[in-house]
């Protein structure tokens, strides 16, 4: 195991080649904001929040994918990250209809954390109010668009983990939409196993359970870190 | 020294902010030793915004005429106008039917669509105040000195903002406590 030692925020810190930015600063207690980063399943620097500085270059870096490297001073709270990262989650709260009062994830959504995180008490940007659809087909579970931040944490933990592969995106711009088997409704997509992944994967209220209403949305994380780590471990083979 | 002169007003919300407030209990005793509540839904028996307000907590989006004569009057008499909640910051459920698309199918839905019986549009805007095309939070409509989000506010959060206020300070809005949504 080959060992980069590396600067992040000033601190010296030692970590194993290979690992991320993210996880690198983790580990020396730093929390970098993210929504599309979740554990056990690939990253795929959707939602922006994580992007750092690196001394040396001029562009900004998301760290969930951006591996350490030999002697890299790594900036993860400059002003200007800051300053990014409360425009970044104010323009998700334009752009989709998260209104909080009524969401079953009230009190338990990441996106409200991150909001609280990065001091947002309004957002400057005019909200879009896009229509979007709710779709109720499937017997046990629901998915609100207007919810959806579109970090595509679903997707993955049904493709990676569950092996399903029901969500996907599909549309460009401002009409990319979360959709099930080939645009279909949820409840008729044969390949869906109803394990409820995506649903302790999703950060807001987006996918829920049904009869579950304002803030009684509860998930535990540890559900879908326990599968992957289990399988990475080799937990189930013999 | 003149007392503060503070006003509350009710655009389109459900009123919870203002229950929230009126939540403060007998701490609203000591509120109104330090202010003469001049306009108020809940405080004051007053018609008329007036002249010269020195705080007001706007409750509600601006969702039809009424609420918008009103925000823009008072924003012109008073010094500093706090967004009051999540409908007045985001606008929040009163905004939920933008996302019907204008004012008219919004009509349709509520008095044609849905109505057992007596199928009409209210028209007389004398007496009924026309909606807005678009239900905006405040803010979009006039400046606004503080935000104040919560569904509702809760007392707590309403005195630890007034509370600096009145010494003529800024309260620091961060953390869960002070600026988490819903």
């Amino acid at each position: 195991m080959s060992v980069k030692t590396l600067k992040i925020n000033g601190i010296d810190v030692a970590v194993e080649a290979g690992t991320s930015i993210l996880h690198a600063a983790q580990e020396t207690g730093i929390r970098i904001p993210t929504l599309c980063h979740l554990e056990g399943v690939s990253d795929v620097s959707a939602c922006r929040l994580c992007l750092v500085e690196i001394k040396g270059s001029d562009r900004l870096f998301p760290s969930c994918i951006t591996e350490v490297s030999e002697g890299m001073e790594v900036f993860t709270h400059t002003e200007q990250l800051q300053e990014n990262r409360k425009m970044l989650v104010e323009l998700l709260f334009a752009e989709g209809n998260h209104v909080c009062a009524v969401c079953v994830a009230n009190g338990n959504c990441e996106l409200q954390d991150v909001a609280i995180e990065v001091g947002m008490d309004h957002t400057r940007f005019n909200y879009q109010f896009p229509q979007r659809d709710v779709d109720l087909s499937h017997p046990q579970f629901g998915i609100d668009h207007n919810r959806c931040i579109l970090c595509t944490r679903c997707v993955r933990v049904c493709a990676e983990i569950e092996g399903a592969h029901v969500w996907d995106v599909a549309f460009r711009g401002e009409n990319a939409k979360i959709i099930s088997g080939l645009n279909q409704p949820w409840g008729d997509v044969e390949a869906c196993t109803s394990c409820g992944k995506c649903v302790e994967a999703c950060p807001t209220g987006t996918i829920f359970r049904k009869g579950s209403t304002t803030g009684e949305k509860e998930r535990d994380r540890t559900k879908v870190e326990f599968l992957s780590l289990a399988r990475e471990k080799h937990q189930w083979t013999r | 020294m003149d007392k503060i002169r503070l006003a509350t007003v009710w655009l389109a919300g459900c009123s919870g902010c203002h229950m929230s407030f009126l939540d403060l209990d007998e701490w609203l005793f000591d509120l109104a030793a330090k202010v003469d509540v001049v306009y108020s839904p809940v405080g004051s028996d007053i018609k008329e915004y007036p002249q010269n307000v020195d705080i007001c907590l706007a409750e509600g989006a601006v969702a039809n005429q009424e609420n918008l004569a009103l925000i823009l009057q008072v924003r012109q008499q008073t010094k500093f106008l706090i967004s009051f909640g999540d409908c007045a910051v985001t606008a929040n459920v009163p905004a939920m039917r933008n996302m019907l698309g204008g004012s008219e199918p919004v009509l349709k839905r509520c008095y044609l669509e849905l109505s057992d019986t007596s199928k009409v549009i209210p028209q007389d805007s004398q007496f009924v105040p026309e909606l807005l095309e678009q239900v905006l939070p405040v803010h979009n409509i006039v400046d606004v000195d503080l935000f104040l989000p919560g569904c509702p506010p809760s007392a707590q959060r309403i005195k630890d903002a007034l509370i600096p206020l009145l010494k003529g300070e800024k309260p620091q809005m961060e953390g869960r406590d002070m600026i988490k949504f819903g």
